[in-house]
């Protein structure tokens, strides 16, 4: 293990983990949504798209990302897995 | 004369708003320009002992404003630098003493006077915050190396932003050239990343300015310290001049490799 610390593998480097956790934060701050809040938004939104289309709601994800200047809400909402259905033809 | 008002502020504590405005006065006074350091954390008054002129107050900055005495009279010249002064904070009172139009009047009276009027912000988003920024022509955000640090400068970056004082310049206090370079604390080029203004000073951990502030002699009045020489060159970047930044947070840098491998080397 020392020897590992000493050629720079073993190593915390926990500035990398300040940064990520800083962006993250940071991202919450900026927007003045708290992650509460995200969860709430996300309840509502599952509820509004669920009266259009059945969605699998324990996958729904949101986030808030970052793109150099701009943020993001990305929401992934993937569809309940679906049988084919027949169409009646006319 | 037509003097620029600089307000030194950082949302959290400690990261060393006093200890710079403190140092920034001496740096340009010592440039020779004529400066004055207006605290303005009124009831927790402490540029004066970071200045070492604790005893020679009679009057304080709410004195002026209550009209109880006359600008000038409140102004305490520093002997050790001609061009020095400094208008010390009330301690007994509170920050609702003063309105940011009472800071903009008077400030606006000693911008005929001086070169500089480095205004010390008292922590904090409130009250006594608002009054520091309103008078400011450039706002110096102090920050640490740190999360906490970091993310309060950059909720003082929104709100000088709001109050159309933005973007503000930045100061990186107490880094630890060592720890940066082993991965182990936020490098410069990582605070730039994530608050996108411009850096005006890196100014390294420097025990001296411990043993500078227990002697009341603002540690840039030491030629030959880090950070004096630090703060001496934020001052001379502020007054327009291109000076080249320390490399002491270079986290990729060749230097910065180098004395990584010769490192894991020579303590194998």
């Amino acid at each position: 293990m020392r020897f590992l610390e000493k050629v720079g593998l073993g190593r915390t480097r926990s500035a990398r983990d300040a940064k990520e956790r800083l962006q993250l934060v940071l991202i919450h701050d900026r927007a003045g949504l708290s992650p509460g809040k995200l969860e709430a938004l996300k309840d509502d939104l599952i509820h509004v798209i669920s009266r259009h289309i059945e969605i699998d709601t324990d996958a729904v994800e949101i986030t808030l990302t970052r793109e150099r200047d701009s943020q993001r809400l990305v929401a992934q909402i993937p569809l309940a897995p679906m049988r084919r259905r027949r169409q009646p033809v006319r | 004369m037509n003097g620029q008002v600089v307000t030194i502020t950082s949302g959290k504590g400690g990261v060393g708003k006093t200890t710079a405005t403190a140092n920034l006065g001496v740096a340009f006074a010592s440039q020779d320009q004529r400066v004055v350091c207006l605290d303005a954390d009124i009831g927790l008054r402490n540029l004066d002992v970071v200045m070492g002129l604790e005893n020679r107050i009679v009057y304080d900055f709410v004195d002026v404003v209550e009209g109880r005495c006359k600008l000038r009279q409140a102004m305490i010249r520093d002997k050790r630098l001609d061009n020095l002064f400094l208008i010390p904070a009330a301690q007994t009172r509170d920050k609702t003493a003063v309105s940011p139009q009472d800071m903009v009047r008077l400030t606006d009276d000693l911008r005929a006077d001086f070169d500089w009027i480095l205004v010390d912000s008292p922590a904090g988003i409130e009250r006594g915050f608002r009054n520091a920024i309103a008078p400011a022509d450039i706002v110096l955000i102090i920050t640490n190396p740190e999360i906490s640090a970091v993310r309060d400068a950059d909720r003082i970056i929104g709100l000088i932003e709001a109050e159309e004082k933005g973007p503000g310049k930045l100061v990186i206090n107490r880094v630890k050239p060592e720890m940066v370079r082993r991965g182990d604390m936020l490098g410069t080029e990582d605070i730039l990343d994530v608050l996108a203004i411009e850096l005006v000073g890196i100014v390294p951990e420097d025990e001296s300015v411990t043993v500078a502030t227990n002697q009341g002699v603002p540690v840039a009045m030491n030629a030959s310290s880090k950070a004096g020489k630090a703060f001496h060159n934020i001052a001379r970047r502020l007054n327009g001049e291109e000076v080249p930044f320390e490399s002491l947070g270079g986290q990729d840098g060749f230097f910065g490799k180098l004395t990584r491998l010769i490192r894991a080397g020579g303590e194998g």
